[in-house]
C-alpha cells in the first residue's frame, strides 16, 4: 500500500512537473492565499502587541475619570469632543482625599488645549495642558531640568511654565530656557523646567507639550471651570476595582446624584486594565476577520483546482481507461487523483508558507527600522493551519473530479480519442 | 474449460434506438488454446472481445471464466479479476505517457493486491520479449514494435489465464507486425491462451482456431489448416 502511495506521488509530481507553467498557475491561488493569511496572521500579531505594548505603558494601575456619562457599549461623549463641564478641580480634590478613597496614591486633572507660545521672535503651536503637581507621579514623567510646578502653583494662578522636550527645542534651540519669559496668550509665563523625551505613549506624544498649572490654565487662559480629565494612580492593581468604586460614590455624593445604579452618573470611571480586555477583544476580531477574508482566496484558488482537475480527468481518460484495464478499481483511480489534487495544494501551501514568512519578516524589519516595538510573530499555530487548510482544499476540491474519473467506465475510457 | 459463453447478447440503446451488436454466440475456449476472432469491421468482435475481457458487460447470455459466472460481479470484482486472469494487448499499445519501460510493466502490480518485488518480474518478463535494453526508456523514446512488445510484457506480467490482442499489428509495419506474431506464437507454444482479434485473414491466420464473426452471430468456427508461422528471428533466442 506504501508503495501505491509512493508511486502516486512520483506519478502526480512528474505530472505537475510537465505541465510547469499551468500547474503554477494553478497554484497561485493557492500560494497567494495561504501567504496572505501568514501574513495578516502575523501583522496581525504584531500590531496586537504594538497597542497592547502602549497600553501597559499607560500603566495598568491607572484609573481614568472621563466627564459625561458612558454611552451603552460605548466611549463617554466627551471622548468624541462634546464638551462636557461636570468635573472640576475640587472633584478631583475630594478623589485625592484618603477618607473618600483610600487606595488613590496621586491624581491628575487635566484641562487641555491649543495654543500658540512665542519666545521672543520665535513661535511655535502646541499643545497646552493644564494639569496638576500630581502628573510627574501619575504619568512617570521626568524632570531634565528645573522643576515641575508645585501644589501652591496649581490654585495660586502662578503664571508659570513646564516644556516638553519638543516644546522646548522649537522655542529655545540649544538656548537655555530656564527663567526665560514665553508668551501665551499675550501674557508671559515663567519656563521653570524641562521634560525629559518621552516619545509616544499611548499615542499621545508627550513631547510636544507645555505644561502650565491648572487653574492658571483655566483661568487665564481658556476661560473655564471644568477639567476634561482625571487620572488616578491606585495604589495596587489588585485594588483597582475597589478604589473605581470609591470613585463613584464620592462623585456620587458630590453631584448629588442619589441613582447608585451608575444609569445617572455624569462622569465615566474607566481603568486601563479594562481598556486592554477590551482592545485584546477588538484585536483579536479584527485579526480572525481579516484572516477569513484571506482565507476566501483560498476557496478561489480551490475552484481553480478543481477546473484544471477536471480538464485533467478528461485529457487523461485513456489513461484512466488503461488502468482500469489493467486492475486498478475506483478507489484506486480516486486516490490517484486525489493524490495529485493534494500535492498541487500542498504545495501551493508551503511556497505560500515561505512567502509569507518571507514578507511577515520583511514587515516587523521595516517596523522595527521605524523604531515601533513591532513583535515577529509567525506562529506554529498559523503554519499547521495553512499546511491543514491546503490538504483540505485538495482533498474537498479534488473529491468531485477524482469521484468522476473512478466512475468511467473502462471500455468508454478506452474508446476516448 | 477456461471460458464458456452461452446465448451472448449485446445490445446498445440510444434514446429509442436499440442496435443489437451481438445475438446470440455461443463458443468455449480451452486453456492452451490460440484462437483468432476474425470479422469485418462492425461485425462485433471487438465488442465480443471487450465482453470476454471483463471491460464491458452483455446484455443477455451467460460466461463463465474458469467456470464461474462472472455476469453478476461487480466492477471492483471485475476489475480485480482482469487483473490477476487477464492480459490486454491494443491496436494503440496504450501505454503511460512520461513514464519508462519498466514502470509501464510494473502498473498491473501496483493494482495487485498479492505480489512482493514487483521490480525483477517485470524486468524478466521485458527480458523475455528482447527489451531487456530498454527498461528505463521514456515511451516516447521507444519505437511502434518496441512499444507493442512493451504492452505484450505488461499483459503477460501478472501470469495471466487468457491474453488479449486486439488489432496488435494495425498501427505497424510489417516487419514489427512478424515480430509481435512471433511472441504471441511464442508465447502460445509456452502454454498461453492467446485471443486475437483481427479483420485480416492473414493475420488470423496464425492462430490454431477461427472464429468468424458476422452480423453478430458466429458464422464460422474452425481449426486452421496451414497455420503460418511468423519467423522473424531477430529477438527470440
Amino acid at each position: 500500500m506504501l508503495d501505491f502511495y509512493k508511486q502516486g506521488i512520483k506519478i502526480s509530481t512528474r505530472a505537475l512537473l510537465t505541465n510547469k507553467g499551468r500547474s503554477f498557475l494553478t497554484m497561485l491561488g493557492i500560494i497567494i492565499g495561504v501567504a496572505a493569511v501568514i501574513i495578516i496572521m502575523a501583522v496581525g500579531a504584531g500590531a496586537q502587541s504594538l497597542i497592547i505594548n502602549q497600553v501597559k505603558s499607560l500603566g495598568t494601575d491607572i484609573v481614568g475619570v472621563l466627564p459625561g456619562a458612558s454611552e451603552e457599549e460605548g466611549p463617554p461623549a466627551s471622548v468624541m469632543g462634546i464638551v462636557i463641564t461636570t468635573l472640576t478641580y475640587e472633584d478631583a480634590l475630594a478623589l485625592s482625599d484618603k477618607r473618600n478613597a483610600p487606595n488613590v496614591l496621586e491624581m491628575v486633572a487635566y484641562y487641555k488645549g491649543m495654543g500658540t507660545v512665542s519666545w521672543g521672535a520665535n513661535s511655535y503651536d502646541t499643545n497646552l495642558s493644564g494639569s496638576t503637581s500630581g502628573y510627574l507621579i501619575v504619568e512617570n514623567g521626568d524632570i531634565e531640568e528645573g522643576r515641575f510646578f508645585t501644589k501652591e502653583e496649581e490654585t495660586n494662578l502662578a503664571k508659570v511654565a513646564v516644556l516638553g522636550s519638543a516644546a522646548k527645542k522649537e522655542l529655545f534651540g540649544e538656548s537655555d530656557p530656564i527663567g526665560q519669559k514665553i508668551k501665551i496668550k499675550k501674557q508671559n509665563f515663567e519656563v521653570i523646567g524641562v521634560m525629559k523625551e518621552r516619545g509616544t505613549v499611548a499615542f499621545q506624544n508627550n513631547d510636544d507639550q507645555v505644561f502650565l498649572p491648572l487653574k492658571t490654565m483655566q483661568k487665564l487662559i481658556a476661560g473655564v471651570n471644568h477639567v476634561s480629565m482625571m487620572r488616578l494612580k491606585i495604589d495596587n492593581q489588585a485594588n483597582a476595582a475597589r478604589a473605581m468604586e470609591d470613585i463613584k460614590l464620592t462623585l456620587r455624593e458630590r453631584h448629588e446624584i442619589k441613582d447608585q445604579s451608575g444609569a445617572n452618573d455624569d462622569f465615566t470611571v474607566t481603568s486601563s486594565a479594562q481598556a486592554l480586555d477590551m482592545i485584546t477583544i477588538i484585536t483579536d476580531a479584527l485579526k480572525f476577520f481579516l484572516a477569513a477574508m484571506a482565507a476566501l482566496s483560498l476557496l478561489v484558488g480551490g475552484i481553480g483546482i478543481m477546473n484544471i482537475m477536471l480538464v485533467s480527468v478528461t485529457e487523461r481518460t485513456r489513461e484512466i481507461g488503461l488502468r482500469k484495464a489493467v486492475g486498478a478499481n475506483g478507489k484506486s483511480i480516486m486516490t490517484q487523483f486525489l493524490l495529485e489534487a493534494i500535492t498541487i495544494t500542498l504545495s501551493g501551501g508551503v511556497i505560500g508558507i515561505v512567502i509569507g514568512a518571507l514578507i511577515s519578516v520583511l514587515i516587523a524589519v521595516g517596523a522595527r527600522v521605524l523604531n515601533y516595538d513591532w513583535d515577529l510573530v509567525v506562529s506554529p499555530f498559523s503554519i499547521g493551519l495553512a499546511l491543514a487548510v491546503s490538504v483540505a482544499v485538495g482533498l474537498i476540491f479534488g473529491l468531485y473530479p477524482a469521484s468522476k474519473a473512478s466512475k468511467l467506465q473502462p471500455i468508454e475510457a478506452l474508446r476516448h480519442e | 474449460m477456461l471460458i464458456q459463453v452461452r446465448n451472448l447478447a449485446k445490445n446498445f440503446v440510444n434514446g429509442e434506438i436499440t442496435t443489437k451488436v451481438l445475438n446470440g454466440v455461443s463458443f468455449d475456449i480451452d486453456n492452451g488454446e490460440f484462437l483468432a476472432i476474425m470479422g469485418p469491421s462492425g461485425s462485433g468482435k471487438s465488442t465480443l472481445m471487450h465482453i470476454l475481457g471483463l471491460l464491458d458487460r452483455a446484455s443477455h447470455g451467460k460466461y463463465y471464466l474458469e467456470g464461474k459466472d462472472v455476469t453478476k460481479l461487480n466492477d471492483d470484482e471485475l476489475a480485480d479479476l482482469r487483473n490477476r486472469k487477464i492480459g490486454f494487448v491494443f491496436q494503440s499499445f496504450n501505454l503511460l505517457p512520461r513514464t519508462t519501460v519498466l514502470e509501464n510493466v510494473i502498473l498491473p502490480l501496483t493494482y495487485s493486491k498479492h505480489r512482493a518485488n514487483p521490480s525483477p518480474r517485470a524486468r524478466k518478463v521485458l527480458e523475455s520479449v528482447g527489451l531487456g535494453h530498454r527498461l528505463n526508456f521514456y515511451t516516447n523514446q521507444i519505437s511502434g514494435g518496441e512499444k507493442q512488445r512493451v504492452a505484450i510484457a505488461r499483459a503477460l506480467v501478472n501470469d495471466p489465464a487468457v491474453i488479449f490482442a486486439d488489432e496488435p499489428t494495425g498501427n505497424l509495419d510489417s516487419k514489427s507486425g512478424i515480430q509481435i506474431m512471433e511472441i504471441l506464437q511464442k508465447l502460445n507454444s509456452d502454454g498461453h491462451t492467446i485471443v486475437l482479434v483481427t479483420h485480416e485473414t492473414y493475420t488470423s491466420e496464425h492462430a490454431k482456431r477461427i472464429i468468424k464473426i458476422k452480423d453478430g452471430s458466429v458464422e464460422e468456427d474452425y481449426q486452421v489448416k496451414s497455420r503460418r508461422i511468423a519467423r522473424d528471428g531477430a529477438m527470440l533466442k
